[in-house]
């Protein structure tokens, strides 16, 4: 969306990760999602008197990861406190977060945003916290229902500095943030089910400027793209605002991806004042830099050190490299491919990236499916380019074969045995389908010696017509050559 | 630092408590009374003084990420004023 | 072959239970018998579970004629109205509460029970454990044993008029701010605060999280030893709960006060002490001289500052911890709420009653914007400096003396408009729960108009044991703690 070339937009990204631990934070009840409702409760997530919450060993380690996966520093020292507000859906009537001493502070992490050059945008933070439930109004009459199976689910919030410039800029933030929390296996990074949630700052000001604007709160945002439309929405409103003389107003707006728009959520009468004060029911969180080591020893290969290797080892580009390592799925299929094709003995990196780039990434995106919902394997994928590496196929025939897979799935070996799509290289069959093109065509033949060499073009078109597209094209071309020379 | 009733009005409505107009004046010279004992605490110098928030002086322990609760929706929602359909039943939220 | 069996100690029923002169069964008849009698003039207790307590009784019996009883096995018991007892309402005094029936058990019961104690009943309290006088109980006024018109004190004032008025062998209590001394000072019994963390808090309805310690308020120390003794340890469930072994408090009980040197500090002694107290207190240091005990004059500078702190951070913690009363999950609910916020409001405005909101009110002033550093950040630092003054006393002395309160039982009302006399009341008692420490409460006299009068021991951390065995030691060369209110 084309915005005013006389503003700068400035936007800071909070973003709300569930953790994928087995029990809840505090308590030992699962942590899953879309049970019945209040059939993942006990006393002390439900917030009954008297109860009282002990940490979740595993989120403190997860994390650890993070922080240390954004290039963080890890607070051997950090706090609980208690934040305070009522809430239907919150059932002791404060959140269990961190406020003064988060675990995790000054971290980074780089984006590509399409068509520029990587860009760093700082972490401020990551604390660790425990989600609310969920209050139902839809179809109930005269009341709201409370459901608290999502009290205690461990959430991490990871708050960026307002170093993004553009909601292309978030778009990327995010897209990068959730293939890390996915490499590291954390956060499975789903925004319609909730699992990984944003809320953007937004504000404007002139180019130049020192000072920030006021900035505004964006809620309810359940999908990148929404997240960017709300962003751009926003950014044309305070625009708009601004020229029209008046001051934006700082507030928390919620975004309605149905309308396109956004509306003011609370009336400042409810300001809040969370009263924060360090939880008593909590002693300080202590980590041995020990334990912080050993985690950084076992972190996996995350998606930037990946590309990296992509570039250095396959010598793929810059471009290549950041589309393949978007996401932990989309590594892993290149990974398989690239080697089906290795172990075929027919390495070639760059031909797996592109096919898996250019033809299957096309193909997904134009039905709308994920590379996990991917109709053609990573194992076949990589078949299927071994099989041109070896000059069994021809590219033209790989994509007629790709089709194929697509539709109907199945090993590319078998659909070029089966078609008969093998190309033919035995030299005397390919010499008497020349002799015959030939034969047939003499007003050409006598073009080509009579110096209109690109006729050629044609003759070997007809010779390939003629093998329904098995014959080598190389062979075809230095037959013909040959024979008319 | 003195107590006014739009004081007492603020933190009353903080507190999710419904404090009658009469009642106001009533909490004013209360808490300006406690609080004046407060103020003693002024006196005393307290630089450099770590705040001390436990008790104790411990580190937090940590259990192992095990589910062990199972289903207690049925025992919990009968300690409930109201429910409906295995819910938590309260006036209509308007955001 | 007892006249009356509700008079004895724990440590004096056992041996009769174990031998099977007398049967648990019996003996919990006998206190449902008194309780039936007496508690309508004192109101010691809120819930009586005859059946419950005739359950347990009849289990208690069958393990002692298998021989597999303990100290504990059938002796009966009351417990406060805030430890969480599945199916037996938990009111915590308030009409918050009154229809709250809990389905867990708090691990201080849990485990009482595991050892073989009876429950009798619910003690009757003040409402959230906020207040130092009984009065605030939504159950009405609980009375002092030993003079009808006066308070028993508070917030473990049914407990501790239950055990005086022989209306349970024991009960169990919680010390906030001296919530267990000084009632046990009030009415003649033995109370311990055990070192914060010692007992699991898990199951306790919480007042102010990082001052809240259940203990024991008994007849005697050795009483509270054995008690003490099932209750206290490490508890997975509360990540406050200290993670070290339990003495054995009854091996130690009879180490005496040879060569011991107690801190007596001076500012417990200035002005504000009644005669009558400061007399009793004074015969009662000449008897810890008597039995061996060095008795060193210290001081503890802070000791003035201990009240407004407390009652900036214990009602900053509960304001918090009483958020979760809000008329949704459990508890009262105001009539035909207009809107979510009608139903929070009224629903804790009709269910607390006016010192629990006083203290709520208090709480969240201390805590919000703008008054943080002023009152709750100073408070904390005062908090340490308490701390560190303890600290650096127990460098010279291994206990300390000091009078548990600075006068006795005062008359019900006396006090009920003027909260800040009230607050004046727990003086002595506060410090400790702000240093986190042991301390014991043990009757050491009589005022002329004969109300009890308590002394305190305060230990160095986790040192159960050393004012266990001190306290023991007086009252083997004393007699105070035998006295009983007529009823
Ligand atoms: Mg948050
Ligand atoms: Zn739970």
């Amino acid at each position: 969306m084309p915005i005013d070339p006389h503003y700068e937009t400035v936007i800071g990204l909070e973003v709300h990760s569930q953790l994928r631990t087995k029990s809840k934070i505090f308590c030992g009840c699962p942590n899953i999602f879309g049970a019945e409702a209040n059939t993942q409760i006990c006393p002390v997530c439900a917030g009954f008197p008297g109860v009282l919450p002990v940490m979740n060993r595993e989120m403190v380690n997860m994390a650890i990861k993070t922080g240390l996966a954004i290039n963080g520093t890890i607070n051997n020292f950090s706090v609980f406190s208690r934040k305070n507000y009522f809430y239907p859906d919150s059932p002791t009537g404060y959140q269990i977060s961190q406020y003064d001493l988060p675990i995790v502070e000054h971290g980074e992490l780089f984006i590509n945003p399409e068509g520029q050059s990587k860009k760093r945008v700082g972490v401020t933070r990551i604390h660790m916290e425990v989600d609310a439930g969920k209050s139902l109004h839809e179809g109930i009459v005269g009341a709201s229902w409370v459901d608290l199976n999502r009290v205690g689910t461990p959430l991490l919030e990871i708050v960026s500095e307002p170093d993004m410039r553009s909601s292309e800029e978030a778009g990327a933030y995010l897209k990068k943030l959730r293939a890390i929390l996915r490499f590291l296996e954390v956060c499975d990074g789903n925004m319609e089910e909730g699992s990984f949630r944003c809320d953007a700052n937004v504000s404007v000001r002139h180019y130049g400027a020192e000072e920030f604007g006021t900035r505004t709160e964006l809620k309810n945002l359940n999908s990148i793209r929404n997240v960017m439309r709300a962003i751009d929405y926003e950014v044309e409103r305070q625009i708009d605002i601004i020229e029209n003389g008046d001051t934006v107003v700082q507030e928390t707006r919620l975004w309605d991806a149905n309308n396109n728009s956004s509306r003011s959520m609370r009336s400042k009468e409810d300001a809040h004042d969370y009263r924060y004060f360090p939880e008593p029911d909590l002693p300080p969180l202590t980590i041995e830099q020990s334990h912080i080591d050993d985690i950084r020893a076992r972190l996996p290969e995350l998606p930037d050190d990946m590309a990296k290797r992509f570039q250095d080892e396959m010598g793929l580009s810059e471009y290549d490299a950041g589309v393949l390592t978007a996401s932990k799925e989309m590594a892993s299929y290149f990974e398989i491919a690239n080697q089906v094709v290795t172990v075929a003995g027919k390495k070639n990196a760059k031909a797996t990236a592109n096919w898996v780039t250019v033809e299957l990434l096309g193909r997904l995106n134009k039905n709308g499916l994920e590379i996990e919902e991917s109709p053609v394997s990573a194992t076949n994928m990589g078949k299927l380019v071994a099989l041109i590496q070896s000059g069994d196929i021809s590219g033209k025939i790989a994509k007629q074969v790709f089709g194929f897979m697509f539709d109907d799935g199945g090993d590319p070996e078998q659909i070029v045995k089966e078609k008969g799509l093998k190309q033919v290289t035995d030299s005397s069959a390919i010499n008497s389908e020349v002799d015959q093109v030939l034969a047939a065509h003499p007003e050409q033949v006598e073009q080509y010696r009579g110096g209109k060499t690109q006729i050629l073009g044609f003759l070997v078109g007809k010779v390939m017509q003629a093998t329904r597209g098995k014959a080598n094209p190389a062979m075809v071309n230095s037959l013909l050559k040959d024979k008319l020379g | 630092m003195s107590i006014t009733a739009d004081t007492v009005k603020h933190v009353a409505n903080l507190a999710r408590l419904d404090i009658p107009a009469d009642e106001v004046e009533g909490y004013v010279e209360q808490l300006s009374q406690i609080l004046g004992l407060m103020d003693q605490l002024n006196s005393l110098p307290t630089d450099g003084v770590e705040p001390m928030s436990h008790a104790v002086e411990m580190l937090m322990p940590a259990r192992e990420d095990v589910v062990v609760n199972s289903d207690a929706r049925d025992l919990l929602l009968a300690c409930a004023p109201d429910t409906e359909d295995g819910h938590f039943r309260v006036p209509k939220i308007i955001e | 072959m007892f006249s009356d069996p509700t008079v004895l100690s724990i440590s004096q029923l056992a041996e009769s239970l174990k031998k099977r002169q007398i049967s648990s069964e019996d003996l919990v008849n006998s206190f449902l018998e008194r309780i039936e009698r007496i508690n309508p003039e004192v109101n010691a207790y809120i819930t009586i579970d005859r059946a419950g307590a005739i359950k347990a009784a009849q289990d208690a019996d069958n393990r002692l004629d298998a021989k597999q009883g303990g100290p504990l096995t059938g002796v009966p018991i009351g417990v406060k109205d805030l430890f969480c007892t599945k199916e037996v309402r938990t009111t915590c005094g308030s009409r918050m509460l009154h229809n709250f029936i809990p389905p867990y058990e708090s691990t201080v019961t849990s485990r009482l029970k595991a050892a073989g104690a009876v429950m009798l009943g619910k003690t009757n309290m003040d409402e959230f454990a906020m207040g130092s006088s009984n009065e605030t109980s939504f159950f009405g006024v609980v009375k002092n044993p030993w003079d009808l018109t006066r308070i028993p004190g508070g917030s473990s004032g049914g407990s501790a008029a239950a055990v005086s008025a022989g209306l349970g062998v024991a009960a169990i209590g919680t010390d906030t701010g001296g919530s267990i001394r000084q009632p046990a000072a009030l009415t003649g019994i033995t109370g311990i605060k055990p070192t914060y963390g010692r007992v699991s808090r898990f199951g306790m309805v919480a007042f102010a999280s990082s001052l809240d310690q259940a203990g024991p308020m008994t007849k005697t120390a050795e009483d509270a030893a054995l008690l003490l003794q099932a209750m206290a340890g490490h508890d997975p469930k509360d990540a406050t709960s200290i993670d070290s072994p339990v003495p054995d408090y009854m091996a130690s009980l009879n180490d005496g006060l040879k060569g011991r040197k107690i801190g007596v500090p001076e500012e417990y002694f200035a002005t504000g002490l009644s005669t009558d107290v400061a007399s009793v207190i004074e015969e009662a240091k000449k008897q810890f001289q008597d039995l061996g005990a060095e008795l060193v004059p210290v001081s503890l500078p802070t000791t003035k500052q201990a009240i407004p702190t407390y009652y900036v951070l214990a009602p900053a913690e509960a304001s918090s911890n009483l958020a979760r009363y809000d008329g949704i999950r459990f508890g009262y609910r105001c009539e035909n709420p207009q809107d979510i916020k009608d139903l929070f409001t009224r629903s804790r405005a009709e269910g607390f009653g006016s010192e629990v909101k006083r203290r709520i009110m208090l709480g969240t002033y201390v805590l919000s914007s703008g008054y943080y550093d002023a009152y709750y950040l100073k408070a904390q630092k005062v908090r340490r400096m308490i701390a560190d003054d303890f600290k650096a006393a127990f460098t010279k002395v291994d206990l300390l003396l000091t009078p548990t309160t600075p006068d006795t039982a005062f008359k019900l009302g006396a006090k009920t408009d003027d909260p800040v006399q009230m607050y004046l009341s727990d003086i002595f008692t506060i410090n400790v729960n702000l240093a986190g420490l042991p301390a014991i409460s043990i009757p050491c006299g009589f005022s002329r108009d004969n109300l009890p009068i308590g002394l305190q021991l305060i230990g160095r951390p986790l040192d159960e044991s050393g004012i266990l065995s001190a306290a023991h030691a007086y009252q083997q060369a004393t007699e105070w703690h035998t006295r009983k209110p007529v009823l």
